[in-house]
């Protein structure tokens, strides 16, 4: 109950804050995207896998988008639809290789799929816009032509409501046999096998799952900017999104929304004060999260908001925490 | 005489230059209780991995209530009705007891769905009844990981159990565990399996166990079984008592 008022409270002030506060609108709408794709790294994150290639699933989508709006000036809506499902499909052709390996190999090899698509995209220019990436226009909004600030409202609000949507769905897959049986991969893939489930085909549907969030954060992303670059799908960027999760706590899913909240404020203000050096302040933070509060963000919440580590949480969410601690 | 559940022709396995498993030829009834003993390395394990299919054989072949699964996959196997449990309890240890009994379950109801949860997706019922033959439903709602030994080797069973497997094959389930629990552990393993009618294979270093449990014996020695009968005919064998009592 005090979490779903802590969450609908949230809700209330990421939409009325931009309101009162309207240069708000664009760190708001960054975070949105970023917490959605921070979700995707978390649902691996419960089979005990750490992925520092996820971003190129975003960066996909985000590419699909911009073509899709250049070349055939899709709707918003419709780009979303589309730069999703690109990345989904992506992740299930992908998935089949990568559900073969885990621990380091399966993080190292999604580092080395993203560096390909990295360098695809920077070097033919003539097709991707090379380093300097696609600029697409701003495409209808439900199939009406909206100025910046509008198109910008809009797109807040549809973000907010597919993030809603994202990390309810999660929090239901997390429930559910195939979820309970994600997070069995972390402690004992055997015993799996041995109830006669298979690991792989689990894994595969979380990697596809993963993959699906990251590209949605994607398009939302592209979708804010109007531009697309190669520097969405490098590995720094997948390190981020790692980091945000563990910032934000991956025991539950708004814990990806609060880290990426944090992190674009915390990546805003240290940009501003300490220019050149933010990401000093990104990584003393990390320190700090890993020593005091090794369950994130939420985490910490968590004993206000009436959670008990050992009740009524989906087990990966313990085997999260338990890791951490 | 009724088809075995379980026989082996002429399987055989070496790792390098050590024969694990030379020839093998072995069947097993439906309603026997059969302990395998031996000396470490004598093959025990490496036979039981053969025949849950987590080995292939070099040579020869295995089957299972008449059908060939020489080379299946242990999913397969296990999902025709052979259960296993490990010498090291294989649990989920980040799961409740009754989590981990629920994640069985729902592999003989065959849902794992991403929408339904997993409370609903299985039949309670049985989860329940399991808890209790195994004595396991007073710590059903703690964690997996925070069991003590003894109880580990319960909820290792539970779960192969929950499958209703026709075949029950246990590497070791008395390791581990305290000379004082051994006998309480095993009465409790051996009456949720005779309730339940499941055919028994386990692996055991102790000779009173086995004469207790066991109604037929193998002895494994480098890879072969040396003697194979009644528990006492066995244990009275020449060979026997030098290779593996070691009296």
């Amino acid at each position: 109950m005090r979490l779903r008022l802590f969450v609908c409270s949230l809700l209330l002030l990421v939409l009325a804050l931009p309101l009162a506060v309207p240069w708000l609108k664009t760190p708001f709408l960054l975070a949105m995207s970023n917490g959605v794709a921070v979700l995707g790294v978390a649902v691996l994150i419960r089979a005990g896998q750490v992925s520092f290639g996820h971003a190129m699933f975003a960066c996909l989508a985000g590419y699909g988008a911009a073509y899709a709006g250049r070349l055939w000036h899709l709707d918003a809506l419709l780009l979303i639809l589309l730069g999703t499902g690109l990345a989904a499909a992506a992740g299930a052709v992908i998935g089949l290789f990568m559900v073969r390996y885990r621990g380091i190999f399966f993080g190292m090899l999604n580092l080395a799929f993203s560096m390909m698509l990295f360098a695809v995209l920077g070097k033919f220019g003539a097709l991707t816009g090379g380093t300097d990436g696609l600029r697409f226009d701003r495409p209808t909004f439900g199939f009406v032509h909206l100025e910046r600030d509008a198109f910008e409202s809009a797109l807040l609000a549809v973000a907010l409501l597919l993030a809603v949507a994202a990390g309810w769905c999660v929090q239901r897959y997390y429930h559910s046999v195939a979820g309970q049986a994600l997070a069995a991969i972390k402690t004992n893939e055997t015993r799996l096998e041995y109830l006669g489930i298979s690991a792989k085909r689990i894994f595969w549907g979380g990697y596809v799952l993963a993959a699906t969030l990251c590209g949605l954060g994607g398009t939302l992303f592209a979708l804010t900017q109007g531009l697309v670059t190669p520097e969405m799908g490098y590995w720094v960027r997948s390190g981020e999104l790692v980091f945000v999760a563990i910032l934000g706590g991956s025991s539950h899913a708004v814990g990806a929304f609060l880290g990426a909240f944090v992190f674009e404020f915390m990546k805003l203000y240290a940009a501003a004060l300490i220019t050149g050096m933010w990401q000093l302040v990104l990584g003393l933070v990390l320190i700090v999260m890993v020593f005091v509060a090794p369950t994130g963000i939420f985490g910490l919440l968590s004993p206000y908001l009436g959670r008990h580590p050992h009740k009524r949480h989906p087990a990966g969410s313990r085997a999260v925490s338990r890791e951490a601690a | 005489m009724s088809a075995p559940l379980l026989e082996t022709r002429g399987i055989s396995l070496a790792f390098g230059a050590v024969v694990a498993a030379e020839s093998i030829d072995f069947s097993l009834q439906a309603g026997e209780r059969l302990a395998v003993v031996g000396q470490n390395g004598a093959g025990k394990t490496t036979f039981i991995n053969i025949c849950t299919g987590h080995l292939a054989p070099a040579s020869g072949k295995v089957f299972f209530d008449g059908h060939d699964v020489t080379g299946r996959s242990s999913r397969a196997i296990t999902r025709m009705g052979v259960g296993r449990t490990f010498q090291l309890p294989q649990i989920f240890t980040a799961h409740t007891v009754r989590e981990c009994l629920l994640l069985a379950a729902s592999s003989v109801a065959r849902r794992r769905g991403f929408w339904i949860p997993l409370e609903e997706a299985v039949d309670a019922g049985a989860v329940d009844e399991t808890l209790n033959l195994l004595q396991l439903a007073g710590r059903a709602d703690d964690l997996a990981g925070s069991l003590p030994g003894g109880q580990r080797k319960l909820l290792d069973v539970a779960m192969a159990l929950v499958l209703q497997p026709k075949l029950m094959i246990m590497d070791e389930p008395t390791s581990g565990v305290s000379s004082d629990e051994k006998h309480d552990l095993m009465r409790v393993l051996m009456g949720a399996l005779d309730e339940r009618q499941v055919t028994t294979i386990f692996v055991e270093h102790d000779i009173d166990i086995v004469r207790r449990y066991a109604t037929r014996m193998c002895a494994w020695i480098a890879g072969r079984i040396a003697a194979d009968g009644p528990p006492d005919r066995v244990l009275a064998d020449p060979v026997v008592i030098r290779n593996v009592i070691g009296a």
